[in-house]
């Protein structure tokens, strides 16, 4: 096992992933955030994935990497609630538009990848150490 | 040297290497499960396999006597052998990695490399035994 590119692999998909469930985790956190201001209200996160080369002299292995972390430019939702104190003048005040199942869906899809990550380094160590023990 | 490796392994020392780059290009695939645009590929074992047999067969070696002539694959050299996955569900994003095909397609590969690594083990134990008599 020369260089073992197996491990940047699927290391490099850990992280993306730890990206995409750490965006799902602030746009839930931030669910019910309230601005008087169109402009300062929270705006939903995704991570952007793009597949990365991780061996130059193999063009068909592909890491991952995350190109970005893109803003929803989906408009917040005008609720009119005069008694809220961050209201605006007029009594509306502006709420992020997140839909709470889509995030849970989008968490569930990231945490299965990462657990087939995580196998995949388990099975490579396993077979490795045991390459390593040929012999004995 | 490599001959008499070779001789001494049989065709499971190429085995082992392709079946590492097998597992290497599954583990791209699951990797990518979730990146827009990412084709899921596949290597050919059994071309791979008599491409690298071929190879190692000193008959059947092309002569590179010219700087132009182009030599022939060496043991884990893979790339005639690289294939595209057929997608069995098409998605909207251009990504054609099916998860749980990958993931039991990982599976038996990593059965595969214990069974080439067995057999390789097994010839090491053997030469062991020739040589210390015990």
């Amino acid at each position: 096992m020369s260089g073992m590119p197996i491990f940047d692999i699927a290391g490099s998909a850990l992280a993306a992933q730890s990206v995409r469930l750490n965006a799902v985790a602030s746009n839930l956190a931030n669910a019910d955030d309230v601005s008087g201001d169109p402009a300062t209200v929270y705006r939903p996160r995704e991570a952007v994935f793009s597949a990365m080369s991780v061996d130059p002299a193999n063009p068909s292995l592909a890491g991952v990497r995350t190109s970005g972390v893109m803003e929803s430019q989906a408009p917040p939702i005008k609720r009119y609630e005069p008694g809220n104190p961050l209201a605006d003048g007029t009594g509306y005040v502006y709420a992020p538009d997140i839909d709470p199942v889509a995030q849970m869906v989008n968490m569930i899809s990231s945490s299965r990848a990462y657990q087939a990550d995580v196998e995949v380094v388990n099975t490579a160590k396993e077979l490795a150490m045991s390459t390593l023990s040929m012999g004995h | 040297m490599a001959d008499s490796i070779n001789s001494l392994f049989g065709v499971h020392a190429a085995a082992l290497g392709l079946r590492e780059a097998r597992m290497n290009v599954l583990a791209s695939n699951l990797a990518n499960v979730d990146t827009p645009n990412y084709k899921a590929r596949d290597i050919d074992f059994a071309r791979a396999l008599a491409d690298a047999t071929a190879a190692a067969e000193p008959q059947s070696k092309l002569a590179t006597s010219d700087a132009g002539h182009i030599a022939l694959a060496n043991g884990t050299d893979t790339s005639s052998a690289n294939v595209y996955r057929i997608p069995l569900q098409p998605s909207l994003d251009g990504n054609t990695v099916d998860g749980e095909y990958e993931h039991a397609a990982f599976a038996r590969g990593a059965l595969e490399y214990r069974a080439s690594l067995s057999f390789v083990d097994a010839r090491a134990k053997m030469l062991m035994t020739a040589i210390t008599g015990q």
